[in-house]
């Protein structure tokens, strides 16, 4: 196959990951301390994401790794290439068809299986991180529940903004105990993993912590009464596929202020074209 | 050292030790499911399951603790040969192995500090059998209820009153293992 070691790295590194993700698995929210190796592509390019990949994945698994959504984009085609070459598995862009996903920032649409595993790539994991820049306090924080400041964060958002102006990364509290980052997925795709039937695995390479959340786990966005979590989107249905529920990226089309709205999650917008669908500039796109 | 000791490791390190972590980490991820693994031979009275949990998760940065009988020459010798992981007691050790009325007392082993739950000690508790049946589970990773026939349920819910703190356990018998983490509610 390949003068790699199967999934690249060496067998006690994968030890030493796999026993962080059962400590993550076991505290659902905490982050695990690991010995996050240098792995060859820099950190920011899914250093975590791909790490805890290598400690999960089988020769039977099929991987799919999105990028934004996106499976033909840099990150995405080259870790896709990476595991093809190191591990020999399978790839797909197919999400159903899919044991193990690896994503860098979004949540597929469809909804996943039990028998499947999501990883996610985290550039910061500690929620309170901007707010607070000690780890030693944050740790602290964690121990006490003592997550006031994140509150006052979304308070000073509505008060500036009239709304809580955070968009992606938004923070969730995970079975009534530990805050977490949800890496920076938009916010749309918070409610997708509460009560996923799919495990999530998140790994952050650089700041060397694993967290994750077994299936069907409660997580809640942090919300106010009076200033409920909303998972919005752009108001517009995808002008490709014409999907009025999925997640838009907005498209720059020309100089004269044209613009498009796409679905995010390519293999969705594919499979809904592939099954007629058509949206508003989907046919002419088609025929080009 | 006898031969028989250099015998029963993984025959693909690499291919089976995933295999069982997949199984390892559906186990602790879906408490109450139980899981048929492969792949190792241990000397007696270690289970087929509890030896590939001791391949797949134990080297020389994990103490392990060997409780009553399975504390013998050959498990000794088995673990040190294909583990390399250091033997240690009750109150250092990262993994506990033996029956459930050999690990007794279970305030012996780590369960963490409040800042870093994880430095906790994971139990491998050998059984009989394993059943979907008797206790009734419920919490993260499990859509209803699970159940799963566990040697006793005070010991368990004290363990959960204290989350994020605690010990996590997993059962084995024969090829088949399940597992109880700390966050999981137990009814008698």
């Amino acid at each position: 196959m390949s003068d790699y070691n199967f999934a690249y790295l060496d067998e006690q590194t994968k030890r030493m990951i796999r026993r962080a993700i059962l400590k993550g698995l076991a505290i659902p929210g905490y982050q695990v301390p690991f010995a996050s190796r240098e792995m060859p592509m820099p950190y920011g390019w899914g250093t975590g994401g791909v790490q805890v990949s290598a400690a999960t994945l089988t020769p039977e698994d099929r991987l799919k790794v999105i990028d934004q959504g996106a499976d033909d984009t840099t990150n995405a085609v080259s870790i896709r290439k990476f595991f093809e070459r190191t591990a020999g598995v399978e790839t797909t862009e197919d999400t159903a068809s899919a044991s193990v996903i690896q994503t860098r920032h979004r949540i597929p649409e469809a909804p996943l299986t039990e028998d499947q595993v999501l990883v996610y790539q985290v550039p910061i994991p500690e929620p309170l991180r901007f707010l607070e820049p000690s780890e030693i306090e944050t740790r602290k924080m964690h121990a006490l529940e003592d997550y006031g400041l994140m509150h006052v964060k979304l308070y000073e958002d509505i008060a500036r903004h009239g709304q809580i102006a955070t968009a992606y990364a938004y923070p969730v509290k995970v079975e009534g105990r530990y805050v977490m980052d949800p890496s920076p997925i938009p916010k749309f795709d918070n409610p997708k993993m509460s009560g996923m039937a799919a495990i999530q695995l998140f790994g952050a390479g650089r700041e060397q912590r694993i967290y994750a959340l077994p299936p069907y786990t409660q997580v809640v966005s942090l919300d106010f009464q009076d200033f409920p979590f909303e998972a919005s989107k752009a108001d517009a249905p995808c002008d490709l596929c014409g999907a009025e529920d999925s997640y838009l990226d907005e498209v720059i089309v020309d100089d004269a202020g044209g613009r498009m709205f796409v679905c995010s999650d390519t293999d969705y917008c594919r499979a809904r074209r592939a099954a007629g669908h058509v949206g508003a500039q989907g046919k002419t796109e088609d025929a080009a | 050292m006898e031969a028989a000791v250099l015998k029963g490791g993984f025959a693909d390190a690499p291919v089976e030790a995933a295999r069982a972590f997949r199984a390892a980490m559906q186990a602790m991820a879906r408490p109450g499911t139980i899981h048929e693994v492969a792949g190792a031979e241990p000397p007696a009275p270690l289970s087929r399951a509890a030896g590939v949990l001791i391949l797949t998760l134990c080297d020389p940065e994990t103490g392990v603790h060997l409780a009553g009988a399975h504390d013998c020459a050959e498990v000794r010798d088995w673990i040190t040969f294909h583990a390399g992981a250091p033997l240690v007691g009750a109150e250092a050790c990262d993994f506990a192995l033996g029956t459930w009325d050999a690990l007794q007392p279970l305030d012996r082993f780590r369960i963490g500090t409040a800042q870093y739950p994880d430095r906790s000690a994971t139990l491998i508790v050998e059984q009989p059998d394993l059943r979907a049946e008797g206790a009734t589970l419920t919490g993260p990773g499990i859509r209803d209820t699970s159940r799963l026939s566990l040697p006793e349920v005070a010991a368990f819910r004290a363990n959960s009153a204290r989350f994020p703190l605690g010990w996590d356990a997993y059962f084995c018998a024969a090829n088949r293992l399940a597992a109880l983490p700390r966050s999981t509610q137990v009814e008698g």
